[in-house]
């Protein structure tokens, strides 16, 4: 049975895993120094930094490339995803 | 008590809204609605009115802001014209879709290009398919009745639609008419606090308006069935308003002796006032005629509409607006309303009043002239584009 308006719980858009949408994933390399600036660019919400360290989330990052292109220590790499 | 005063009929409005008592009112100024928004904004800074005022920065601001606050459950007011409302368009429809009751005022005025501040119908017709409920309004007493009415109708849990009431630029909004200004005690008994179905609330959050995948056609479905129940309530309300106030200006419609017309003249907004006069007219040198105003245009009143002009012989449309390509857009849904039907009366569609060009009881009585004619020759032009001016086109 459909509410009117379409309207639902919140959060259901964690079920849907777009990652899978990604034709080029991005990689930390060594030179990253945790600043954080990727995390506040990411669209997706896909990069918490934890201990200085950046962390990704494959399930939902988009491959956009956002992190990449901000990052001031071009840190990060965007390699073609091979499924 | 109610007081009766010489007003002009923005302040009429803002008057009616005020009475409404609106949690949140936001808009962008445009001619020719400002009035309504400046005099509501002067009643928040005044502490007239307890609502949070906000003035965007564009209308589509404004109706993305009202569509916000309608979402948490509260009481929402807006209002534009012309340029304004398209704005708008895409807020509407998803007003619209996610049953938020947001009651807005379509203050008539034509689109550019040409730019131009005059009335016509061109602005809220653009609008008509957005799901929002449109009324359009006769004079300014009605327009203060219609906005009283609207707030019940779109909080309805039955409806839960956006509700445009639709008032001819200038004509209604900068004229002054003498006026009923009901008592705050009885609007407050006639409509209570809005209770939302759903409400948006940080400790138990909603998505509205989520993804749907196969769905569409349900919810398109839902939308429309809630516009047909509207047909039902618009009038139960008119009832109510009745009761409680004293006045009624019609449901869906209003015919004006229309019983035994031959030719039945069909419009809607503020020329219907200069056709009643027509009428009367008329009516004393013994000619058949009558005039159906077409109040709510969304929902359409197909079968009352075919039972008050099935006698008749010719049905004249006015329409104050254009479909580019294909002609007047009332005339297009009255034809629609009787194809189906045994003997259908001829339909003349007439597009008049565009761009403010006056409609005054000489054209009504030409268009009356030439559905006589018409009735002689059984002959009907498809599209008569009343008095233009030929030489601006040679």
């Amino acid at each position: 049975m459909l509410t009117i308006g379409a309207v639902c719980e919140a959060g259901k858009s964690r079920l849907n895993k777009t990652g899978s949408w990604r034709d080029y994933y991005p990689e930390i390399t060594a030179k990253c120094t945790g600043c954080g600036i990727c995390e506040l660019f990411c669209p997706d919400s896909s990069i918490t930094i934890i201990d200085k360290k950046c962390i990704i989330n494959y399930d939902y990052c988009k491959g956009c490339g956002i992190c990449a292109n901000e990052c001031p220590k071009t840190a990060i790499l965007m390699k073609e995803e091979r499924k | 008590m109610s007081r009766t005063a010489v007003m002009e009929g923005s302040f009429a409005v803002a008057e009616a809204v005020k009475a409404c008592r609106p949690e949140v009112i936001a808009a962008y100024p445009i001619s020719p609605q400002t009035h309504i928004i400046e005099e509501l904004s002067k009643y928040v800074a005044d502490n007239e009115l307890s609502s949070k005022y906000v003035r965007a920065d564009s209308e589509f601001s404004a109706a993305s802001i009202v569509y916000g606050s309608s979402g948490t459950g509260a009481r929402s007011y807006t209002a534009s014209s012309s340029q304004g409302l398209l704005l708008m368009t895409e807020v509407l429809y998803a007003m619209a879709g996610t049953r938020l009751p947001v009651v807005l005022t379509g203050v008539n005025r034509t689109v550019s290009a040409p730019i131009t501040i005059q009335p016509d119908h061109q602005d809220t017709m653009a609008l008509r398919d957005t799901g929002v409920i449109q009324i359009y309004v006769e004079n300014i007493q009605e327009a203060y009745a219609t906005h009283i009415q609207a707030f019940k109708l779109a909080e309805d849990h039955d409806i839960l639609l956006p509700v445009m009431v639709c008032m001819d630029g200038w004509i209604l909004t900068h004229t002054f008419e003498p006026v009923k200004i009901e008592e705050q005690e009885l609007v407050d008994k006639f409509l209570p606090p809005f209770v939302p179905k759903y409400r948006l609330d940080p400790k138990n959050p909603l998505t509205y308006g989520s993804y749907g995948d196969d769905e569409v056609p349900e919810f398109r479905y839902m939308m429309h069935f809630a516009m047909e129940k509207a047909k039902t309530k618009i009038q139960l309300i008119a009832e109510e308003y009745k009761e409680i106030f004293g006045d009624y200006f019609g449901g869906l419609t209003e015919a004006y002796k229309c019983e035994d017309a031959e030719i039945i003249l069909v419009a809607m907004g503020s020329v219907i006032g200069t056709i009643k006069e027509t009428i009367d007219q008329l009516r004393s040198e013994g000619k058949k005629v009558g005039v159906l105003k077409v109040r709510t245009y969304r929902p359409f009143p197909a079968e009352e509409i075919f039972e008050i002009v099935k006698n008749a012989k010719i049905v004249a449309v006015i329409d104050k607006s254009i479909s580019v390509g294909q002609g007047g857009q009332l005339a297009t849904d009255i034809k629609a309303a009787l194809i189906n039907k045994k003997t259908p009366p001829l339909v003349y569609s007439c597009i008049a009043g565009m761009g403010g060009r006056e409609v005054n009881i000489n054209t009504v009585k030409y268009i009356i002239n030439k559905s006589e004619n018409s009735l002689i020759t059984n002959q009907v032009p498809d599209i008569d584009y009343i008095e233009i001016k030929r030489q601006y086109l040679e």
